[in-house]
């Protein structure tokens, strides 16, 4: 189910500006991915260039290439309804719809894929997606209950939920915990840690010691100067970042020297 | 530095007050005032000067459909026809324009070029800058005869609907080419509304869609519709509030008869506000006052109306 993601040479825009610079990675399937840098280093605009979320932004295009497994997601006839359904996102808000059920939220995605799926497949799947997403215990009894009425944490919940209720092998998280309480916060890297084992994962964070908690590798990003595109500055394994990274500007960062 | 210069900005003691803000104030709830005596007034006008035909009124004034108050005794005339009438155009106007106008509004938001988009919204606009009695040479020049066609071959196809019995009438003068003048009219009223609360739908809501993998339509089914509802239904009211009062293109349209007819191809039905306008110039003894009378029941049709789109919008927003 998992994927790898290969990207060489990606540049995003928005209009004229560049705002990444030549990025090139591999993201290891099963595995936990962070990216940090400070505010406005580009890494969510690269984030989002992963799953083309980016090309929702009047005027944003990217240039380059990104390879999950063997296919090419900014090749001629790649559909990119079709790109975010295998590479799923969360945001940084929770955005469960508002008008919707908690059973609604989570079956909507699928729904759009198999609209004839029968009650009991729809069951099930509800099941299962909120069960990982360690929310069923909490909901199983209010399911049809508006979404908006959980707490912000199970929202975020939910929202892992709904989409991996679609079956993606890659979920892209962009901040998932920034505004979520401690304990809210935990809750989510336990659902990291498990989920890990099915998917492949991305996550962008401002707090460094969360991306030293739940990810395998990570991946620094800054500005060359004010005004700049982002660059990729260096990326290994989590243990080696944080504790001997190759670059001072990496170390600067971690140690809180600027950022 | 600005600590010296600060005595001379800083606000006067308190309990004591501005005079500006004392203006301001008082100007502000006068006008609010104002408006709810004004509304008032035009009640208190409708009630008085409707009392004296309703009181020697011969017939049930609700039920009644005959309209034979233009004499000095015993007045015998009803509201029923024209109430019927009214709401019926009104009815077919939101029908036909409803569809258009959140399609009009979901294409300026989400599908147009931004150029493209800003033109047609301003051309939309531009709709509701028409006379309405150039409307209704419209339709009695243009559209009218334009539809007899279009009658025709709704009674021939679609005949086995009352609505569509036919046979059509050769003026194309009918309650239907009225509901499709007034639905032209009342169209930039639901595509403004409709248009404002799409561009309301939170981004995070329309990603979230696209996200997992929801195409355009989807993302608007899934995200837009339902956060949008609760502004259509009300622009849809205000529109239809806008389609009931509206007197000179229907009065222009419709020819002066009396007929509750679910038949929309023949001439027959009539507007309260339409009736007003035609019959007003001849009233005479009782005349005048049945037709104010007739005025408050439309006063009356529309405020419901109103009240009824207040209602939906404001548990839309609490919703969501």
């Amino acid at each position: 189910m998992a994927k790898r993601i290969d990207v060489s040479g990606l540049h995003v825009y928005y209009g004229d500006f560049m705002a990444v610079e030549d990025v090139s990675m591999t993201i290891e399937p099963r595995s936990v991915t962070a990216f940090i840098g400070s505010s406005g280093c580009g890494k969510s605009t690269f984030l989002r260039a992963l799953n083309r979320m980016h090309e929702v932004t009047p005027g944003a295009r990217a240039d380059g290439k990104v390879l999950l497994d063997d296919l090419d997601i900014y090749g001629p006839d790649v559909d990119p309804v079709m790109v975010r359904g295998e590479i799923g996102m969360v945001f940084q808000k929770a955005n469960p719809f508002p008008t919707m059920s908690i059973y609604d939220n989570v079956i909507a995605g699928a729904k759009l894929n198999n609209s004839r799926m029968s009650k009991s497949e729809a069951d099930d799947l509800v099941e299962e997606s909120l069960r990982g997403a360690n929310l069923w215990e909490e909901v199983k009894d209010r399911l049809n209950k508006p979404g908006s009425g959980l707490s912000g944490g199970q929202q975020q919940r939910l929202c892992i939920a709904r989409a991996t209720a679609v079956k993606p092998s890659v979920l892209l998280m962009d901040e998932p915990c920034s505004a979520l309480d401690p304990i809210s916060t935990l809750a989510i890297e336990d659902l990291i840690h498990k989920m890990k084992e099915d998917y492949t994962i991305v996550i962008v964070t401002h707090n460094m010691q969360q991306a030293a908690r739940v990810s395998d590798r990570t991946a620094f990003f800054n500005l060359s100067a004010p005004g700049k595109p982002g660059k990729l500055i260096e990326m290994g394994e989590t243990n080696q970042m944080f504790t001997r990274p190759d670059k001072q500007e990496t170390e600067n960062y971690i140690t809180g020297r600027f950022g | 530095m600005t600590t010296t210069d600060a005595p001379q900005a800083a606000p006067p003691p308190s309990g004591k007050r501005r005079i500006g803000d004392v203006v301001f104030a008082g100007l502000a709830r006068s006008s609010g005032i104002l408006i709810l005596l004004i509304l008032a007034g035009v009640a208190a006008f409708l009630i008085v000067q409707a009392w004296p035909s309703l009181s020697a009124n011969t017939a049930n004034f609700l039920t009644t459909m005959e309209w034979d108050a233009n004499v000095r005794e015993n007045p015998a005339f009803g509201v029923a026809a024209l109430a019927f009438g009214t709401v019926l155009a009104a009815t077919i106007a939101l029908v036909l324009a409803t569809p258009v106008a959140i399609g009009i509004a979901l294409f300026i938001v989400y599908y147009a070029p931004r150029k493209l988009a800003s033109l047609l919204g301003y051309l939309v606009d531009l709709l509701a800058a028409i006379p309405s009695v150039v409307y209704g040479l419209w339709g009695i020049g243009f559209l009218a005869p334009q539809l007899v066609s279009v009658f025709e071959g709704l009674s021939r196809y679609l005949g086995w609907i009352p609505l569509f019995a036919g046979p059509p009438s050769p003026s194309g003068r009918t309650i239907l080419t009225a509901g499709v003048v007034l639905a032209v009219m009342i169209l930039p009223i639901i595509t403004a509304m409709s248009r404002d609360v799409f561009h309301q739908v939170p981004q995070g809501h329309r990603e979230a869609a696209l996200a997992m993998g929801a195409t355009r339509w989807e993302m608007i089914r899934l995200a837009v519709l339902p956060f949008g509802k609760s502004g259509i239904v009300g622009g849809a009211m205000l529109g239809m509030g806008r389609a009931l009062g509206e007197t000179m293109a229907v009065a222009m349209i419709l020819s002066p008869s009396l007929m509750v007819s679910w038949n929309l191809l023949q001439s027959g039905n009539q507007t309260i506000a339409g009736h007003i306008a035609l019959q007003y110039p001849e009233a005479t003894g009782y005349g005048v006052s049945a037709l104010i009378a007739a005025g408050l029941v439309l006063f009356a049709i529309t405020l419901i109306v109103n009240m009824a789109a207040r209602y939906v919008v404001a548990r839309g927003n609490k919703e969501a």
